[in-house]
């Protein structure tokens, strides 16, 4: 038999290998999923994790797909660490994109170049308030910021759908629960001809880029850090729990509402209640994917697109249907979550003597 | 308006079939965060047992054989969520997330060849004599076995978590793992346990969903409901009893806004009406335990109101979004209103819910 | 095949600009559709792909078939196209009115494929849209089930107030009522296309409420179930769902593309295919009605039959006058026939409905 032992520290050697152990294996299951179903594997396999990364267009919409996952794993990766749970980022993220098109839909008449900025602020603002609800039920109450989250997940959901079906519908639209398309100076401008890949995306790897900062340089990160690992030094080391929370909760949902704002006014254009496809979700699995840290979160976010794109051209190229995708998908995040315990232990023979 | 039409016993009859799938799940859920055990996967087993009940009940003609299968379906998929948790020590949200796209993935793909099957059918018990009596009859006899299967699901789960010593270990443990492992108690084969129960209960609403409340099967047909099951949980304080309550509160709004809708009646009304009874029962039990009767007077003025309001705006109709939106903030509400009191909530709510258990050594 | 067309002045003015592009006849056409919905919601994207299927026998070799299925409306449907498009499909079909920008969108960067949009009311010199007159099929239903009623009370399940839907009701309301003055709608918004779940329960509130005849507007097989449970009558929707109420379905109203897809892929081989608003009913044969059941007696299915021969023919529109709006304000004059333009746009009950069309 085997048991697990505490690493003294993270293995390096693990921190690199455990992905490509994790997709060996993937590849391994998922093949012989999609040979049971009549397909051939070696090309599913090069269509879902291959094909994408050699053609211009689908390494554009990689980061179309993946900036939105990074931007809010980034966000919900500062909270992990300090043991403040919001899983509520779907709703932020829901919540700035309605803002964001509240104010796009009520200057429509107007052009300008402040309007973006304003879309954005508004964006943000919702995203960290939507946030700031469980924050302060916590700080006040008392209440579990992970089910408050939820919760508002769900608040949001409707309160979008009763948006485009009521003052934000679009007035021309045959009463479709779609909002007006966007004038053009609401559209985020973008950075490539013929692609999708907005300024948005540029944004995104900026705040990646500040979140390694912050957490690696600044006193803020050493106090979400402390107050993660270890809370009772935190507390004589003078770190406010509730300030912690507050900013850890605000921040990450101002990413998510940023997120919302960048997906409303780069891809979409228009609101509608088919908007969010459930990026505050998966930004969750991302953000443990990448083991919390922001290059691990951005591989994990390019990884996550990847089988989404893939899967897509898996389905009108191979005939690969939608839901065997999802499974291979499913067992992808399950080999590379189970792994991850490689990195903090290490597997030794049990051994009697060994309990004490 | 015309009122001679509303039926307020069928109302509740469909009212008690909406909320079984959702009291199953629920009550499962219950049992494996008693345990400090939070899985989010509710919907892919919800819908996992859905596609594995109704298979084994079309291609064994047996629907109970169909719901002991899709307990199992619901007891492995979570034992796949059990053992990345307790053994491979992964992160129970991120776990329960995939876990949750797993389920929905492998559901379909299983189901392609049930899409436009019909299964065998499950039929309500009819007894005889009870199920004549006028009025009783019709609420209390005339369902089908699972039914009243799931509301001993509650009674026993609560009498085991209440009245039982295994009962009190499960509690133990989810209160405090690292005290109870060094009490002696097993806390991975509890938790896994606790896991698999939960997975089974899952398992068994979706199925109801499959075999009974739609029948048939189709594609993400429990269409959210595992996530409701979660908020059931949670409003109900980690209760047995009060999932039953969250139950038909939240199957209650929907079965409310479309019955309200095919009479062309504002849906104020009989919510007031419902207000008003939950009101007077809750303020009849806060005084006989000499408790505050705040709350309970609370919900008899806003039973009020909404009821003054559907009298005079009889044929108001509100969008059905707002309504759906309910069950949600009142859910935060119980859960603000039970956390400021510490000391209660420490009696319910499972301290160490979520948290990483690895016994060292 | 003959198809009838409704084309609207805009659409008319960009029609000319497109007859000057014709493509050469091909030898072998790649054909891909995009799904809303997954393929087995026996439904709306289950239709569409029996649709695709009739392509693939009817062309054999000559054509190569793909789709996609369960696609958002939204940013992910513009890439599903675009990926389409790039992957050298000649033909794109996209299934869903939330495609409609997207389809356009992607359309102008791939000015040598061909799309198809449905349901949709944008066009260019290289998208077509198409879609079902479902309303003569629901003239037809509202016939029978104002006949064979016998509570007057019959239960409609409706998914968003869109025209579509609305026009739905009105047709099936106004000729349930020619034949039965005292019948009456109860109609219940379910605000969703798919969702087994809620829609069954929308059925029971509507049997709940004295409805003995359920008629749908939402995709899944659903409320046919609880009409077989309930020994009540009702008619399908999109597909025929005889298997799920034997003895409940009437008969049903089907979604029938097959010969649409086929015309369409055909003009592409021969070379011919051109920008066109395509708006089919009995006559194109995109509007089906399955098989009667025996429930229905003799004279009612003869009254029925004719009354589809005759809107084929061109001699019944469903909406002819006099008919009121619902608030007594007079809409169609005695004799008077509904134009596409009000059709399409329809936003209102006619006289006569109970209840307000949610806003």
């Amino acid at each position: 038999m085997l048991r697990l032992e505490a690493r003294r520290e993270p293995s390096r050697a693990m921190l690199l290998l455990t992905p490509v152990l994790a997709v060996a294996l993937t590849v391994l299951f998922g093949g012989a999923l999609f040979a049971a179903l009549g397909k051939d594997p070696v090309a599913a396999m090069r269509v879902i994790f291959v094909d994408p990364l050699f053609d211009p267009y689908s390494r554009s919409e990689l980061m179309v797909k993946g900036a939105p996952l990074a931007l809010i794993a980034i966000g919900l990766s500062l909270g992990f660490r300090a043991g403040i749970w919001n899983i509520g980022a779907e709703g932020q993220f829901i919540m700035g994109a309605v803002a964001a098109s509240a104010v796009a839909l009520a200057f429509y008449d107007v052009q300008g170049l402040w309007l973006l900025p304003l879309m954005l602020v508004a964006g943000t603002a919702a995203g960290a308030g939507w946030a700031m609800i469980p924050a302060v039920l916590k700080t006040r109450f008392g209440a579990n910021e992970i089910l408050v989250s939820l919760m508002l997940v769900y608040v949001a959901e409707q309160f979008l759908i009763a948006m485009v079906s009521g003052p934000l519908r679009d007035p021309q639209g045959f009463n479709f629960p779609l909002s007006r398309s966007f004038h053009d100076s609401a559209v985020l401008p973008v950075l490539m001809e013929y692609t999708r890949v907005h300024v948005g995306v540029l944004v995104t790897l900026l705040v990646v880029i500040a979140a390694q900062v912050l957490m690696s340089r600044h006193i803020f990160g050493f106090r979400i850090r402390l107050s993660g690992e270890a809370p009772r030094a935190a507390r004589f080391a003078g770190v406010d729990r509730a300030h912690v929370t507050w900013a850890c909760m605000g921040l990450s949902g101002a990413a998510a509402g940023l997120a919302g704002m960048f997906e409303v006014a780069g891809p979409a254009q228009q609101l509608a209640p088919s908007l969010p496809v459930g990026y505050g979700f998966t930004a969750i699995i991302v953000a443990f994917l990448g083991r919390l840290s922001p290059p691990g979160i951005v591989l994990a976010a390019a990884i996550m697109a990847l089988t989404y794109i893939g899967g897509e051209t898996a389905q009108f190229a191979l005939g690969i249907p939608a839901a065997a995708n999802e499974t291979f998908r499913g067992m992808l995040l399950f080999f590379l979550l189970g792994l991850d315990i490689l990195v903090r232990y290490r597997l030794v023979p049990k051994r009697r003597e060994a309990r004490t | 308006m015309d009122l001679s039409t509303l039926d307020p016993i069928a109302l509740i009859v469909s009212l008690i079939i909406a909320a079984t799938p959702l009291v199953l799940a629920a009550t499962g859920e219950l049992v494996t965060e008693k345990s400090g055990v939070l899985n989010l996967g509710v919907e892919g087993m919800m819908v996992f047992g859905a596609i594995t009940g109704f298979a084994a009940a079309v291609e064994s003609g047996s629907p109970w054989l169909g719901f002991l299968a899709s307990a199992t379906g619901g007891a492995v998929l979570a034992l796949i969520f059990g053992v990345m948790t307790q053994y491979l020590l992964s992160n129970q949200v991120a776990t329960g997330l995939a876990l949750t796209m797993f389920g929905l993935g492998l559901a379909a793909l299983i189901g392609q060849p049930y899409a436009g099957v019909k299964p065998p059918p499950f039929p309500r018990l009819d007894l005889p004599l009870l199920g004549d009596i006028p009025v009783l009859g019709r609420l209390l006899f005339s369902f089908d076995a699972m039914v009243y299967l799931s509301i001993l699901l509650v009674a026993a789960v609560w009498w085991f978590l209440a009245r039982t010593r295994g009962g009190m270990v499960l509690r133990a443990v989810g209160e405090n793992h690292d005290a109870a492992h060094s009490l002696g108690m097993k806390v991975v084969p509890i938790r896994l346990a606790a896991i698999a129960f939960g997975g089974a209960c899952a398992g068994l609403g979706g199925a109801y969903l499959s075999l009974v409340r739609v029948p048939q099967w189709t594609e993400g047909m429990t269409a959210g409901a595992g996530w409701i099951a979660l908020a059931i949980v949670v409003f109900a304080s980690w209760k047995p009893w009060r999932v039953l309550l969250g139950a038909y509160l939240f199957g209650g709004v929907t079965i409310l806004q479309l019955n309200t809708q095919a009479l062309s009646l504002n849906p104020a009304l009989p919510a007031g009406a419902g207000l008003i009874v939950v009101g007077l029962v809750w303020l009849g039990l806060a005084l006989r335990a000499g408790r505050p009767a705040g709350l309970a007077l609370a919900a008899l003025g806003l039973g009020a109101a909404a009821l003054a309001f559907g009298l005079a705006a009889p044929r108001f109709q509100i969008g059905s979004a707002w309504l759906s939106m309910a069950p949600y903030l009142v859910t935060i509400l119980v859960l603000v209103v039970m956390s400021r009191d510490r000391a209660r909530a420490a009696l319910n709510a499972p301290a160490s819910l979520g948290r990483v258990f690895h016994a060292a050594g | 095949m003959k198809l009838a067309s409704t084309v609207l002045a805009a659409a008319a003015a960009l029609a000319l600009g497109a007859s000057g592009a014709l493509a050469q006849a091909k030898d072998h056409v790649k054909v891909g559709f995009v799904y809303v919905g997954p393929v087995g919601d026996f439904g709306w994207s289950y239709q569409h792909d029996v649709g695709r299927k009739a392509v693939e026998a009817e062309f054999g070799d000559k054509v190569e078939t793909t789709f996609v299925e369960s696609v958002p409306e939204g940013p992910d449907a513009e890439r599903v196209i675009q990926q389409m498009a790039r992957s050298g499909t000649d033909l794109i079909f996209t299934t869903s009115f939330g495609y409609m920008d997207q389809t356009i969108k992607v359309a102008k960067m791939f000015p040598d494929v061909k799309f198809e949009h449905a349901t949709g009311y944008k066009r260019a010199d290289n998208v077509s849209t198409y879609s079902s007159r479902f309303y003569e099929g629901r003239h037809v239903i509202g016939l029978v089930a104002g006949k064979m009623t016998k509570t007057n009370t019959i239960g409609y399940i409706a998914s968003f107030p869109i025209p579509e839907v609305v026009r739905g009701i009105n047709a099936a309301y106004l000729a349930a009522k020619s034949v039965n003055p005292d019948v009456q709608f109860k109609i219940v918004w379910v605000s969703t296309w798919f969702d087994p779940a809620k829609e069954a329960d929308a059925a029971k509130a509507l049997i709940e409420q004295g409805a003995d005849i359920i008629m749908q507007h939402t995709d899944s097989p659903a409320a046919m179930t609880i009409a077989q449970e309930n020994g009540i009558l009702a008619f399908g929707q999109a597909s025929d769902m005889k298997q799920f109420g034997p003895d409940a379905q009437l008969t049903s109203i089907m979604d029938h593309w097959d010969p649409y897809y086929i015309s369409r892929v055909q003009a592409v081989l021969d070379g011919t295919w051109e920008e066109t608003d395509t708006w089919g009913g009995f006559d194109t044969g995109m509007v089906q009605l399955a098989e009667f059941s025996d429930k229905v007696p003799e004279d009612v299915k003869q009254m029925a039959m004719e009354a589809r021969d005759a809107i084929a023919a061109g001699t019944l529109h469903p909406f002819t006058g006099p008919i009121n709006k619902q608030d007594g304000s007079p809409w169609l004059a005695e004799g008077e026939v509904a134009d596409d333009g009000t059709l399409l746009g329809m936003n209102f009950y006619v006289e006569g409905i109970e209840g307000d069309l949610p806003k």
